[in-house]
């Protein structure tokens, strides 16, 4: 069973890779159903961070997929990605610790910590608004208002392949707030 | 955000990556790291003026061999650590496998030498300044490499640096190799795996830090 999940994850990474949107979008919606289960089993004492995580690793798929190599398992690829962006939350919430008062403690304690499913408790749109106008602006109209990347061009007079590198370094800028502001 | 937001926002931009620029690239970044470093040897130290004479000599090529060896090692393991799910597996032993001819090389040649000649074999003329001057030879290889693997995604980060710094510093030997009179293989089975060693530290220690994505 879970050698059919990897052959279909694989052919939907390989279709994605071909330019196919729905290949990808299915496999980036399969993708973080497993992760949720696999980060929600390893921080049971830390719930808020979960969807954070899933957040996290599916930018970091996304960024990094030049680096997964079609003959390899998908799964092998992507559970690295998902230890690596596990073991670096560890490290991060350790040295934030080392760092902030003890009485913080009794105050997570009576703090809630029911997030809703699938919404992140850090925001993305808001790390969004940091980034420069030549990277958020094609991000906002092309990813978020499902403009053509044509009519993006048009509407903001930055041209059509700035408006794809702003995309790409966009996002991988956004990766990099993301690992940072946490 | 919400998580299907996220997922919808990256799928559109599904498509082909670039994958052989990233060869190409490092390719390409492994030999300007190399002009650079012949550069700097030609410039601080100055080619071997006998180097001529040293073509035909097989210690000469044995020597360039060895580093040639470490460095292709790094790279090797570099590139298996910059991407994740991939370990490294066998390809270790394309460091062991050099060191341990050399240094076995070395027994033999201090085994078979006059007890009075052993020490200039191991010490040379140039031990003082042969560690030192590989691992400054190695900088432009290893800014190089550490910022090519910040391109990809390496997820054992110590490692990743002290591969990168492997390679970079089997380079750094290589072209020093050129400008060094010492041949002994117990010269080399000291003060090289030292120089190269440097680098291969300095990676490790920054690492952690230049290499987190």
């Amino acid at each position: 069973m879970l050698e059919a999940r990897e052959a279909t994850l694989q052919q939907l990474m390989v279709r994605a890779v071909a330019g196919d949107e729905a290949a990808y979008r299915t496999l980036l919606t399969e993708l973080s159903v497993s992760l949720r289960a696999f980060y929600r089993k390893r921080l049971v004492n830390l719930p808020a961070e979960v969807e954070d995580l899933v957040q996290e690793t599916l930018l970091a798929v996304h960024n990094q997929r030049h680096t997964y190599d079609v003959t390899r398992p998908l799964t092998a690829w992507c559970f690295g990605i998902a230890k690596y962006k596990f073991v670096d939350l560890l490290r991060r919430r350790a040295r934030h610790e080392a760092l902030t008062d003890p009485l913080d403690d009794e105050r997570e304690l009576l703090g809630a910590q029911d997030p809703t499913s699938g919404d992140a408790r850090r925001d993305l749109l808001q790390l969004l608004e940091t980034l420069p106008d030549r990277q958020r602006l094609p991000i906002m109209h092309v990813k978020i208002e499902g403009r053509s990347v044509v009519e993006t061009a048009q509407l903001t007079g930055i041209s059509e392949s700035a408006v794809k590198v702003g995309i790409h370094r966009g996002l991988k800028a956004l990766a990099a707030l993301v690992s940072a502001a946490s | 955000m919400k998580t299907d937001a996220l997922i919808a926002m990256l799928a559109g931009q599904a498509g082909a990556v670039p994958r052989h620029t990233i060869l190409r690239g490092a390719v390409i970044g492994a030999v300007l790291a190399g002009v650079a470093a012949f550069a700097l040897m030609v410039w601080l130290l100055g080619v071997n003026p006998r180097l001529a004479a040293f073509l035909s000599l097989p210690g000469f090529w044995f020597k360039l061999a060895f580093a040639a060896a470490l460095s292709g090692a790094g790279c090797v393991v570099s590139w298996r650590l910059a991407k994740p799910g991939v370990v490294v597996g066998g390809s270790g032993w394309l460091v062991v496998a050099p060191l341990a001819i050399v240094w076995a090389l070395s027994i033999l040649v201090l085994a078979d030498a006059e007890p009075a000649l052993r020490s200039q074999l191991v010490l040379g003329n140039t031990w003082r300044t042969c560690p030192i001057n590989i691992a400054i030879l190695s900088l432009p290889a290893l800014a190089a490499g550490l910022w090519m693997l910040r391109a990809m995604a390496p997820t054992r980060l110590r490692l990743a640096g002290a591969a990168c710094g492997l390679a970079a510093g089997g380079l750094g030997a290589m072209v020093y190799g050129l400008h060094c009179p010492e041949l002994a293989a117990p010269f080399l089975g000291v003060w090289y795996v030292l120089g190269v060693l440097i680098p291969t530290i300095v990676g490790m220690a920054l690492g952690p830090r230049v290499l987190r994505w």
